[in-house]
């Protein structure tokens, strides 16, 4: 990889992402398009967050990636594999002192702290996307702040199920004026956008759009005053470190249908484990 | 006693292993060479240098190598190596007109000045799978029965003095274009720089520039379903083909030291200008109108359905009402890409499991409340 | 306020489609609580003409000023489409000939009567379906039906489900077109009572094209009669129905079938 840049896009390329970061921040939630470019892992396997972690990525940083909530999970391997290669950064499986984090589907179920930054990887970054194919559209509905069908898709929802139908990407309304996807983490893990101490980036590199959730910022699920927003619960507990209130994997253990949940966020699980 | 699955790096290591092998194939098998590939199998190293966006047929060849013939595969290398190419400029608009002519038919007029002149097409040959190709020594075994004559190598149907013209094949559209019968193919004259998708994201409406970008660039499958629909009636537009090109032309630079172009190398083209459906307005008569396809190689089908799509997108310009997909720009541009259309399909083999996870959550409480409401 | 602005008013609307004539040179005013109804066969220009009251179409020539709820005077074919949006959405509201084209077929009756209010901030589940049960209630529309697709209701209903949905937030000016075009003559009627009944019920000022004279009539306290074009002769719709001058409009009225 020598003749490689560090973090493999050249430093032109990064500059013009760290712009497109830089108005991201500026207007939460708000997608800012960018030139994405074409990476050595498909689309759709993470390029825009691999793309966005390459941008802000320095030498003395330390990476984490997970997929699924581990740090072991094929994609995961994959990606911090890439960045091991094209950076030569230290890598850890430790949340507590990753100071850059990349993530596909979860949120750590350590709480993360100011300084810390956490890259999601997006498939579809829009939110309206299910009403109205058009992007001439969508966009215009976003200026004009014209998201009534947002609601219209909820209300719809209780009606036929009693309770809204969306279990993940579940979309946020951010500093009280965009609506946002926060990528397919389940919206357990929504609360944790709200307010965090840590800088939230969102790239989608198929679809070149950055967005961003600064540090402390009111993020909030959508939702009606009487059918407020709801996480998910187990009756379970972890059966290795035996937490309650934490996102779980369902393990199928034999063919008779029996079946164990564990922490989807290994490295939380195994700091609890004392290993 | 359940322990946590481990083992996803070296699952992975194994598995590149595995591929690198299975590539290979049998060894008691000669491995194949890139020149073989370039020579042999030009027409798929073409089509990566299509739509890798990138002209290097050794770099084409070796993609197509390790790819083990996965054509999209190999156009995936082109495109990811193409990012790390460090961008000095671009070269003037390419002339066509002055192209090297390997080939170049017309079926608008029977005979145009210059001739009809086939070239190596496939389009005559009986579709019979020619058993002497199977043996590794087809030179040998069958020397042609009608070797070619010296000097008819291009194949001319009818006649024309090439060297009359002075080697520089006239256009066919310009017989139309001299009668004011097609519309004109002008520059815009307010033009802002000429876009480049693959430095800026599209933004709709799109400019004919990043249109002609993205298709040439579009899987072949695609805008060929989507030519073959114009012709079928979804947004039929009634084209012929004015003038296919297949030949060799120069690529010039001006660099800033020398103040004046010079030649960098010379590259093939394949060129389609059809000619469609003429319109008139209350006060223009009625002109032919165009579309337009060019692809490096020798690329026809390429070509062709990149024209038709070309000119089913010119709706809008053309004041017609788009009804089909072909006259759809976002439909067309954002699903052309076969790079991204097939990391996204593929990326369902990815872990899902979490947000299958809120889905089961969700569906055994909704089941669990209808239960408790039947009884 | 101002009292003396009319809520619409429009001068030397023109429109031209190549060489040939929309609308030429029309004016008219509209008063807050009024209805004007614009009558003419088809070929009149009054479907180009309402194009271009509603900013649908661009005028090739003319102004069409609208006094906004904050007493902001605004030259509809001018305004940027972003305003004009908003427009739509808060002061005014559109009833399509074809409901199919002014209601969201994909989601239940109630959702679609609800849309507009949620567009607005409301986010009580509870209240809106509510207040969508009191509207299909005043439409006539069974509330039972509230969470059903628009595509198992009568033309009628979708009718009326569509003057739900755009009267639901109040709008001060309503534009219709054909309101009751396509239906059967009862049903026909029994529309143009509700309209009648709602109209006065929360004091709506409306444009309401037609090429029904019944319906103009029944609703309209002035009218506009065009014909190729052109206005031809405008007044109160009594005056004009009942002593017509303009030989085209004796010539519309006498052909009214009676019964």
């Amino acid at each position: 990889m020598s003749h490689y840049n560090f973090a493999f896009l050249d430093e032109q390329t990064k500059r013009m992402i760290r712009r497109a970061i830089l108005k991201a921040v500026a207007i939460p939630g708000y997608q800012v398009p960018f030139g994405s470019r074409e990476m050595p892992l498909s689309y759709g396997w993470g390029t825009g967050g691999v793309q966005v972690t390459a941008s802000v990525i320095g030498p003395d940083d330390v990476l984490k990636v997970i997929d699924q909530g581990a740090d072991d999970t094929t994609n995961a391997v994959s990606i911090r594999r890439f960045f091991e290669r094209t950076t030569r950064v230290r890598t850890t499986t430790r949340t507590d002192t990753a100071t850059l984090i990349q993530t596909r589907h979860r949120i750590p179920e350590t709480p993360l702290a100011e300084g810390q930054i956490v890259v999601f990887q997006v498939p579809i970054p829009e939110p309206l996307r299910w009403l109205e194919p058009r992007e001439t559209e969508t966009r215009k509905m976003h200026a004009l702040e014209e998201y009534g069908v947002m609601h219209v898709r909820l209300y719809e929802d209780i009606t036929r199920h009693g309770h809204v139908e969306t279990a993940y990407d579940y979309p946020v309304l951010v500093n009280g004026r965009y609506i946002m996807r926060p990528s397919p983490i389940p919206k357990f893990d929504n609360p944790k956008l709200d307010r965090s101490p840590a800088l939230l980036l969102f790239g989608a590199g198929r679809e070149k759009r950055i967005y961003a959730v600064p540090p402390f910022t009111a993020v909030r699920s959508l939702d009606f005053e009487d059918h407020p927003f709801a996480i998910e619960r187990w009756d379970q507990t972890c059966a290795l470190c035996g937490a309650a209130d934490v996102f779980m994997d369902e393990i199928v253990v034999d063919d008779k249908g029996g079946r164990m949940f564990v922490c989807s966020d290994t490295d939380f699980c195994e700091r609890r484990r004392g290993r | 006693m359940y322990v946590a699955v481990k083992g996803g790096e070296r699952a992975i290591a194994n598995a590149h292993r595995l591929l690198a092998e299975e590539r290979r194939g049998d060894r008691s098998v000669a491995e194949l060479s890139l020149a073989q590939i370039d020579q042999q199998l030009g027409l798929a190293v073409d089509r990566v240098m299509i739509e890798g966006s990138l002209y290097d047929r050794e770099l084409a060849a070796l993609a197509i190598k390790q790819a083990r013939g996965d054509l999209i595969e190999a156009i995936f290398l082109a495109r990811a190596y193409r990012t790390t190419l460090h961008r000095f400029g671009a070269s003037r608009p390419i002339d066509t007109d002055g192209m090297a002519i390997r080939r170049r038919v017309s079926a608008t007029f029977k005979d145009i000045p210059g001739g009809q002149i086939l070239g190596a097409t496939f389009d005559y040959t009986h579709r019979l799978l020619d058993f002497g190709l199977a043996g590794a020594d087809a030179d040998g075994a069958k020397a042609p029965s009608n070797p070619a004559e010296p000097g008819a190598a291009a194949g001319a149907e009818s006649g024309g003095d090439l060297a009359a013209l002075g080697g520089r094949l006239p256009r066919v559209i310009e017989i139309l274009d001299r009668d004011g019968l097609i519309e004109p193919e002008e520059p815009d004259s307010d033009r802002r720089a000429v876009g480049d998708l693959t430095r800026e994201p599209v933004e709709f409406p799109a400019a004919r520039d990043v249109r002609l970008q993205s298709l040439a660039r579009a899987d072949e499958g695609f805008t060929l379903a989507l030519g073959y629909a114009t012709q079928r009636g979804y947004g039929r537009n009634h084209p012929f083909a004015g003038e296919i090109r297949v030949g060799e032309v120069e690529v010039e630079i001006v660099p800033e030291e020398l103040g004046f172009p010079i030649s960098i190398g010379e590259i093939t083209v394949t060129e389609c200008q059809m000619v469609n459906q003429f319109k008139g307005s209350a006060t223009a008569p009625p002109q032919f109108t165009r579309g337009y396809g060019l692809v490096f190689g020798h690329a026809e089908r390429k070509a062709m359905t990149m024209a038709l799509v070309d000119r089913a997108l010119r709706c809008r310009e053309l004041g017609e009402t788009p009804a089909s997909p072909a006259q759809d720009e976002e439909f067309v541009l954002y699903h052309g890409d076969n790079v991204e259309a097939s990391g996204f399909v593929q990326h369902l083999k990815l872990p899902h499991h979490v947000d299958f996870q809120s889905e089961l959550v969700l569906i055994r409480t909704l089941r669990s409340e209808a239960e408790a409401r039947a009884r | 306020m101002d009292a003396d602005r009319p809520l619409l008013r429009a001068r030397g609307v023109t429109r031209y489609y190549g060489a040939r004539i929309g609308c030429r040179d029309v004016g008219l005013d509209l008063w807050p609580g009024e209805v004007l109804g614009i009558v003419g066969e088809s070929g009149s220009g009054k479907t180009t003409l309402l194009g271009c009251l509603c900013g649908r179409l661009a005028p090739s020539g003319g102004t069409v000023e609208f006094t906004q709820r904050d007493g902001i005077v605004v030259d509809i074919p001018t305004l940027p489409e972003p305003a004009l949006r908003k427009l739509a959405r808060t002061d005014w509201g559109v009833v399509h000939q074809n409901p199919r084209d002014g209601l969201r077929l994909g989601v239940s009756a109630g959702a679609n009567v609800g849309e507009r209010l949620m567009a607005l901030g409301a986010r009580h589940y509870g209240r809106i379906r509510q207040t969508a049960a009191d509207w299909l209630g005043r439409v006539e529309i069974d509330r039972g039906r509230i969470d059903d697709w628009p595509e198992t209701f009568s033309s009628g209903m979708q009718q009326r489900l569509q003057i739900a949905r755009t009267l639901v937030t109040e709008p001060r000016l309503v534009f219709m077109d054909e309101p009751t075009g396509g239906l059967d003559v009862s049903v026909q009627a029994r529309l143009l009572d509700l309209l009648r009944r709602l109209v006065t019920d929360l004091g709506l000022a409306a444009v309401i094209v037609t090429h029904d004279l019944a319906v103009t009539r029944l609703l309209a306290h002035r009218l506009l009669v065009m014909r190729g074009g052109e206005a031809v002769e405008w007044g109160l719709t009594d005056q004009v129905l009942d002593d017509p001058q303009h030989p085209y409009t004796q010539l519309l009225v006498s052909s009214v079938l009676h019964p």
